[in-house]
């Protein structure tokens, strides 16, 4: 097993808390964002961006990139971020999100912005289009992996199953899919809007490798896409058990927090939160 | 400027009316519930509301299935995410005729914040071209509460367009609706606006403009696109013999294309469009700045009034 640095998983964790401190910033400023989703994927987003994926900033469409797509396309905040942080964009046009001729769009879109795989917004496509990609990869013998971040209640999207049967009928080992299981959606909990348990089974059924983890610890995220590149007969899908709203108190776990921006006061409460203070 | 009210307030409230007035009626979403106001009807009725999660096309055969055994399903989800459903609403709603309530919501470029992915332009082109379904835009709150009963006790497929935006409110609780039936909202002979939705207030502004530079413009407010009034069109293709149509839409396939498909072949006049130009709009800071930059602003209607009227008395 590979050795992993209390440097390097520092080094994560710090990007992820100031991930989620860019993307509240950033949905506070506009008005407008995701604050519950962004901050439930800080972690994976972080270890994908300054360790795992193979992109180069000056290069973003390098053939031999790793690619990404953000499925749950409402946490483009937290992805736009990434994107800053890892130098694909100055960090100051974070500020343009949503503004008029900006380059940062309200959901990603791979024309506009550099770094953005594919477009994304309407919940349900990444699994079947990466199913494409890991085709095309194959017949084109590449090296290059794939990985689709999902939200829970995506999963309850009919056209997410079509694209599992489609990757493992080919066995699409160059894709690992993430599902950011925080069992919170728009209307409410997952478990009660519509449940997916047993979601373990139901993506083995469908012929995946299953790993569990808890997608807040960086440790475990990285050993989970370890083990996904070992994995040489099927997809893999990491069931990444989170927490919405995760670093604030008040919007963890809350659905109403899954799509409203905090207001001044509630803003700074959770930067001072984020920042490892306390309001009290 | 009037008063601005929300048409997916009224619209959850006029929900929970029918739900009252009628035990048949029954509302379906997916995960969008909070969104469109439908948590209205839920709090009331939680035995006749069900939620399908994040997934569109079961959506709107779970609401098929409810209409076969007789209920009055309203199937709610955002304009543009509906599309994703448009085989279901063709083969199971359109040709199988069944009396399922299609309620779009968000529509237009409403949800301003969202951008293309959540926007709907394109949802009256695709909804009108499948047989047998009504398509409803109405044009302010009052109209969406009218409307909402009316729907109800209509027999047949519908689908019921609303925007997530708080719009100018231009109608008074005597305002009258009737599916199929356009009316005029102000009058004049040299050339005629019809218009739906948002466009309705902004066509009515427009026409107070144009008449002070001596332009006496007919507005038609619209909210039937199909089956259109032809009666209506017909009067004011020989009474003004030039046409505009405003919507908050592609200019492809809307309420211009179903103005235009008629009057062509029943009597040709100039006819000029404003809606959007067969492009995909970015997200943006409100509402209002959108139509104002993306072809729809009072300005564009008045451009578009006077280039038709130019033509009319060239045509002649
Ligand atoms: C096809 C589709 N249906 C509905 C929506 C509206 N919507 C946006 S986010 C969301 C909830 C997403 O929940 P989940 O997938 O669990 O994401 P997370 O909790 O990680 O934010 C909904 C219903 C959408 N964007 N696309």
């Amino acid at each position: 097993m590979k050795y992993y640095s209390e440097n390097l998983i520092l080094k994560l964790n710090n990007y992820a808390s100031q991930l989620r401190m860019d993307a509240l910033k950033m949905i506070y400023e506009r008005g407008a964002g995701h604050p519950g989703g962004c901050l439930s994927c800080a972690e994976i987003i972080s270890t994908l961006y300054f360790y795992y994926l193979r992109i180069n900033p000056r290069n973003p469409h390098w053939e031999d990139r790793d690619r990404f797509i953000l499925s749950k396309g409402h946490a483009s905040a937290i992805l736009y971020a990434a994107l800053a942080r890892r130098g694909f964009f100055e960090i100051g046009e974070l500020q343009t999100w949503g503004h008029p001729n900006s380059r940062l769009q309200g959901h990603p879109d791979r024309l506009k912005t550099p770094g953005v795989e594919m477009t994304s917004g309407t919940l349900g496509q990444g699994l079947s289009i990466a199913s494409g990609m890991g085709l095309a990869a194959k017949l084109l013998n590449a090296k290059w992996h794939i990985y689709v971040l999902m939200g829970d209640g995506e999963c309850q999207g009919g056209v997410v199953w079509e694209g599992a049967m489609m990757a493992s009928k080919y066995h699409l080992s160059n894709i690992t899919v993430i599902v950011d299981y925080n069992d919170v959606q728009l209307d409410g909990a997952c478990h009660e809007i519509m449940p997916l348990e047993p979601f373990v089974k139901k993506w083995q059924s469908f012929n995946f490798a299953v790993i569990e983890i808890d997608g807040h610890n960086i440790i475990e995220i990285l050993k989970a896409f370890d083990l996904s590149k070992e994995i040489h007969d099927k997809p893999t899908v990491i069931i990444a058990h989170t927490t919405k709203g995760k670093g604030v108190s008040f919007m963890e776990n809350e659905a109403k927090w899954h799509g409203v921006a905090p207001d001044e006061e509630q803003y700074r409460m959770a930067i001072t939160e984020l920042k490892g203070g306390t309001n009290e | 400027m009037s008063k601005l009210m929300s048409s997916r307030i009224a619209y959850g409230e006029a929900l929970v009316d029918c739900g009252i007035e009628n035990n048949q009626v029954v509302v379906v979403v997916a995960d969008v519930s909070s969104s469109v106001k439908t948590d209205f009807f839920e709090k009331r009725f939680p035995e006749r509301f069900f939620n399908v999660g994040i997934a569109e096309q079961c959506l709107v055969n779970v609401g098929v299935g409810l209409s076969l055994e007789g209920f009055i399903p309203f199937v709610n989800t955002f304009a543009g995410l509906l599309l994703r459903s448009f085989e279901q609403i063709r083969t199971c709603v359109g040709y199988a005729n069944t009396n399922v309530k299609l309620v779009g919501s968000y529509a237009g470029i409403s949800d301003y914040k969202d951008g293309a992915t959540h926007y709907s332009i394109c949802d009256i082109a695709a909804m009108r071209a499948i047989p047998n379904l009504t398509v409803i835009v109405p044009a302010d709150a009052v109209e969406v509460r009218k409307f909402v009963p009316k729907i109800a006790e209509f027999t047949g497929p519908v689908y019921f367009r609303i925007s997530r935006a708080d719009t100018p409110v231009i109608f008074d609780d005597s305002h009258q609706v009737t599916i199929g039936k356009g009316q005029i909202i102000h009058e004049g002979d040299d050339l005629t606006i019809i218009a739906i939705g948002v466009m309705v207030e902004r066509s009515i502004r427009a026409a107070q403009l144009l008449k002070k530079e001596g332009i006496k413009v007919r507005v038609i407010n619209m909210p039937t696109i199909k089956p259109l009034d032809q009666n209506l069109i017909n009067l004011a293709v020989h009474e003004t013999g030039a046409m505009v149509t405003a919507e908050e839409h592609s200019i492809v396939g809307g309420l211009g294309g179903a103005v235009s498909e008629y009057i062509s072949q029943v009597h040709p006049v100039p006819i000029e469009f404003v809606g959007v130009y067969d492009t995909f709009v970015e997200t943006g800071l409100n509402h209002e700045y959108l139509l104002d930059h993306f072809g729809m602003s009072v300005e564009d209607i008045i451009k578009a009034a006077k280039k038709v009227f130019k033509r009319k008395n060239e045509y002649h």
